[in-house]
């Protein structure tokens, strides 16, 4: 292999990766804060993919107005399934929770196929992105710089907001203990609320690349990336939000890569995830950062 | 300015407490004694709204505190030091404090608070950007009171604060305590440790499996023989 091919697998593959990553946070931010493995991430996801489509072929809007509103609609759409499906069961046995988790993703899944058909929609290509670039003998597309950069910025604002604003602080405080927090005069349900409405955006940020980068766009298109950025923030430390980063390029580059070096393997690309996740569970259940705090009693 | 009535908390069918009454008056020193299980976390916890009682009242300054939630509590100058510590394991020793002041904006006056809370506990000082859960226990009940302390309580609640701190910093924590009355607040202060609190408080309640049995003042308290029995055991044979 070529340094050339092998440069441009590495750009695809970290391209691949910052899209995981920016699903998998999504993950763990919900379940840092709620202990709950939201299942219905993987539909917002796929419904940010629609609410872009639709605003560019139906009404035709300026693409960049259009990412807006979709990222928007998607941050809403994920509150909303947190007011309606878990919030009332907050205080109930967690399988109850987890339960309706999947409730909720069957239900946006089925909806997509009754109101958008379950036959693919192609999404929009936008110049902006598809343009094609010459590096040295490297010929790239837009897009797979793009999302990398994306992606870094909007871990940059993430961790900044994480860290060091208010409402950051008052989520890293419910994440530890809801009774505490409330004791301190934190709104714990207007926090639990903007973890989801964070999570989903950045899964609708996710969602929009993906359909430009596969404009196959169908309502089970969530399912697996949903499971592999699951497995990647498993993989990562399934709370820590730097854990789902790594775990979600660990992911997007291993498969790149593995279809790359192995080709008479292509056909196991989805199963490189899978190989993973029993790996990891085998020999660090608690994920690449994951830790134990110890608690003194 | 605290005064509940008939208070009746149950678990499940099971009642923790059985129709209390008790008043906190502005500017003293209050405690709760009583052995293991006989509900005084849950009378600490009904007041902040974390457990929801069955009958009774709670009023605090004229308000029904029933119908307040527990995150607006801070605001009317009620905090709660929790059984346990409970500090943000995860966050800095400077974040914990923050997080006491979060609903203030008075940036001056929350530095001011801060300047005191580090006067009381300079250990803290010191480990601003230590996470809490690395302190020690009691660097960690030290965290939680500062940490109440940056609310501006008017009324301060703390649950069996001295728990699991050698003898030597529990003299120090209760003159702490004595310190931050004498700064206005008004306390309420649940220990096991019944000679020391006794000792500060200008009321006392005796509790027994969910019924306040005796109350007095401090010193009539110490003295009376049934509570020296049940829970001053050491200072009879002196
Ligand atoms: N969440 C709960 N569910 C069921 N029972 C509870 C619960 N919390 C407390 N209890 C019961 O209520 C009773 C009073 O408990 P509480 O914690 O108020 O006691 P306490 O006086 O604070 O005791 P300690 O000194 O050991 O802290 C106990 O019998 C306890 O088992
Ligand atoms: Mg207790």
């Amino acid at each position: 292999m070529s340094l050339d091919i092998l440069l441009q697998h590495l750009a695809n593959g970290i391209s691949q990766g910052s899209l995981y990553a920016l699903i998998a946070i999504g993950y763990t931010m919900v379940y840092g804060i709620l202990r709950l493995i939201n299942f219905a991430h993987g539909e917002i996801f796929m419904m940010a993919t629609y609410f872009a489509f639709f605003g560019i072929a139906t009404f035709g809007m300026p693409w960049y107005v259009v990412f807006i509103l979709a990222i928007l609609l998607t941050g809403l759409l994920g509150m909303s399934a947190e007011r309606v499906a878990y919030r009332p069961l907050r205080d109930a046995p967690k399988i109850s929770i987890l339960i309706s988790a999947i409730g909720v993703s069957y239900l946006i899944q089925n909806l997509a196929i009754v109101l958008f058909s379950g036959r693919p929609k192609a999404f929009p290509q936008i110049e902006f992105f598809t343009r094609m670039f010459t590096v040295g003998n490297v010929r790239i597309q837009a897009l797979t710089i793009v999302i990398p950069i994306v992606t870094a910025v909007l871990l940059a604002v993430l961790i900044y907001l994480i860290n060091h604003t208010k409402n950051g602080i008052a989520m890293r405080a419910v994440a530890k203990d809801h009774e505490t927090a409330k004791l301190m005069g934190i709104d714990v349900n207007k926090t639990i609320a903007l973890t989801f409405g964070i999570g989903s955006m950045l899964a609708a940020v996710g969602g929009i690349m993906w359909g430009l980068k596969f404009p196959n766009i169908l309502p089970t298109m969530g399912i697996m990336p949903g499971l592999k950025c699951f497995i990647a923030a498993v993989l990562g430390g399934i709370g820590s939000i730097s854990g789902a980063v790594i775990g979600g390029f660990i992911l997007g580059l291993g498969e790149i890569l593995l279809v790359a070096f192995f080709q008479n393997l292509t056909g196991y690309r989805d199963a490189f995830a899978f190989v993973l996740l029993i790996l990891i569970l085998l020999f660090k259940p608690t994920g690449i950062m994951g830790e134990k705090i110890s608690e003194k009693v | 300015m605290l005064k509940i009535k008939d208070l009746v908390v149950a678990y499940g069918g099971i009642e923790a407490l059985k129709g209390i009454s008790l008043e906190v008056n502005e500017n003293k020193i209050i405690t709760l004694v009583g052995a293991n299980g006989a509900g005084k976390s849950t009378t600490l916890r009904s007041i902040v709204g974390l457990v929801k009682p069955k009958q009774g009242s709670i009023e605090f300054e004229g308000k029904n505190l029933l119908s307040i939630q527990t995150k607006d509590l801070v605001r009317m100058g009620i905090t709660l030091v929790p059984e346990g510590r409970r500090v943000f394991a995860n966050l800095t020793v400077l974040e914990n404090l923050k997080l006491g002041a979060f609903y203030r904006k008075d940036e001056k006056e929350i530095k001011k608070d801060m300047d005191w809370v580090y006067e009381l506990f300079p250990r803290l000082k010191e480990r601003t950007w230590q996470t809490a859960g690395t302190l020690s226990g009691g660097e960690q009940q030290m965290l939680a009171i500062g940490r109440a302390l940056m609310s501006k309580p008017k009324l301060l609640m703390m649950d069996e604060p001295s728990l699991g701190l050698a003898p030597i910093i529990v003299k120090e924590l209760f003159e702490i305590i004595k310190g931050i009355h004498k700064q206005g607040v008004t306390i309420l202060l649940i220990e096991q440790n019944a000679n020391a609190a006794l000792h500060i408080a200008d009321q006392g309640y005796i509790m027994e499996t969910g019924r306040i049995t005796l109350t007095g003042t401090g010193r009539e308290l110490l003295v009376n023989e049934d509570v020296k029995k049940a829970y001053l055991g050491e200072s009879v044979h002196k």
